[in-house]
């Protein structure tokens, strides 16, 4: 299932690939923000969590809706179905290609946005590790949505209807863990964030392999 | 090349698509060694035929039964692994070249075929490492009967495979069919153009009753 992986990741990196999209749309989304609220450094810093989770949400969810689209659309999703592998197995190294090329870099860049909320020290680790252990939901979850919205033209909008809500466990406990970190309490968020992401990133691929049979026979 | 012996059975079969019956009552079989080309209206049910003989649709009634070698019936959940598909679209990357394109599904299917080989074959060996999107509509072609040929697979299905190739390409196709039905393989060919192999037809009207 590798060369699945390989391919999906060389793919975001080409021309049209949605990788640097998305990081661009995170790093302005949350730039706006700070702009919208104004130099109120206090409220600022309390809201960083929140809103970083929001936009690494939002920027994700703008290269799912083609995660298994464009190979639907081509004809390969024919051929990857037809393959040795398991669909399952193919949704779970696509599912893998789609958080190394947007929630890794996310989570990469997530502290220099953090600069831009005046967030003080001890909340970069609390947020640097919540969207680290929770970008793999937001790739996962968002995996479901795709395979079952791959055949809609307009898939793209429906998509974040079905998968923001579901999203709303990760986006509570990643931004908690950081409000957590601020006040210098230890609340847990981050523990139940691991255990949303893991039981997401293990269901998941059962679930798109579902969607993408249903489609195919549609 | 697949080397395995294969045949393909069909009994009864009919295909719905939304209210429509597309056909009913199909039977046929198509020996190992065979091919069979598959004719008719648009609209009168070829690509739905083949999807179904890959197990992407599920028949409305009737059953289809793939036997590899001697006797060997293979569950209609594993009958996807023995299938070569060649589908109307080309299922290749437009930002990969055609040398990574292939590459890619010769990885994805365990084939030991080289790529590089099976480009030259195809005619493809100048374009090799020029972005699929640069390629002309009967290169594409070329390129999807190049990873048809690797995927080693004993039961092919083809739609529409003339489609876009110069004369040469439809000899390659011809060729190949013949070379992949000499070891005991089978095809299936939807196609409106006249085919020169040994096959049997199959016509569908497109009304049934």
């Amino acid at each position: 299932m590798t060369a699945l992986l390989f391919r999906d990741v060389r793919l975001a990196f080409r021309a049209g690939g949605g990788a640097t999209l998305a990081l661009a749309f995170f790093a302005s989304v949350a730039a706006l923000v700070p702009l919208g609220i104004g130099p109120d450094l206090k409220l600022l810093a309390r809201i960083a969590g929140g809103v970083l989770w929001i936009s690494a949400a939002l920027a994700a969810l703008l290269s799912l809706d083609r995660l298994f689209q464009s190979d639907f659309e081509d004809g390969s999703l024919d051929l990857i179905a037809l393959s040795p592998q398991s669909l399952e197995a193919a949704s779970a190294a696509k599912i893998a290609a789609h958080w190394l090329t947007t929630g890794l870099p996310l989570t990469a860049l997530s502290p220099l946005l953090g600069l831009l909320f005046g967030l003080p020290p001890n909340g970069y680790l609390a947020l640097v590790l919540s969207l680290l252990i929770g970008t793999p939901a937001i790739s996962a979850i968002g995996a479901v949505g795709a395979s079952l919205t791959l055949s809609i033209r307009r898939g793209g909008l429906i998509l974040p209807l079905v998968v923001l809500p579901l999203l709303s466990p990760a986006v509570i406990f990643g931004a908690g863990a950081v409000i957590a970190s601020l006040d210098g309490l230890s609340n847990g968020a981050l523990g139940l964030l691991a255990a949303f992401s893991l039981v997401s990133v293990i269901l998941a691929p059962f679930a798109c392999a579902a969607g993408v049979r249903l489609n195919l026979a549609g | 090349m697949g080397t395995a012996l294969a045949s393909l059975e069909v009994t009864d079969l009919a295909c719905v698509r939304g209210d429509r019956a597309l056909f009913r009552n199909l039977f046929f079989k198509v020996e190992p060694g065979r091919a069979l080309v598959v004719e008719g209206p648009n609209g009168s049910g070829k690509t739905s035929l083949l999807r179904m003989l890959a197990g992407f649709l599920s028949p409305a009634t009737g059953s289809i039964a793939l036997r590899i070698g001697p006797d060997q019936v293979v569950d209609a959940e594993d009958r996807g692994k023995h299938i070569g598909w060649f589908g109307h679209q080309d299922g290749l990357k437009p930002q990969l070249t055609a040398k990574e394109n292939l590459s890619f599904f010769a990885q994805l299917y365990s084939s030991n075929a080289d790529a590089g080989a099976t480009l030259e074959w195809a005619g493809l060996s100048r374009a090799a490492d020029f972005p699929v999107q640069y390629l002309s509509a009967g290169q594409k072609k070329r390129l999807a009967l190049a990873r048809l040929k690797l995927s080693e697979r004993p039961v092919w299905l083809l739609d529409e495979p003339f489609a876009a190739l110069d004369v040469a390409g439809k000899k390659l196709v011809e060729q190949m069919l013949a070379d992949h039905c000499a070891t005991g393989s089978v095809a299936v060919v939807a196609t409106h153009e006249a085919i020169s192999i040994p096959s049997a037809k199959l016509a569908l009207s497109g009304a049934p009753r």
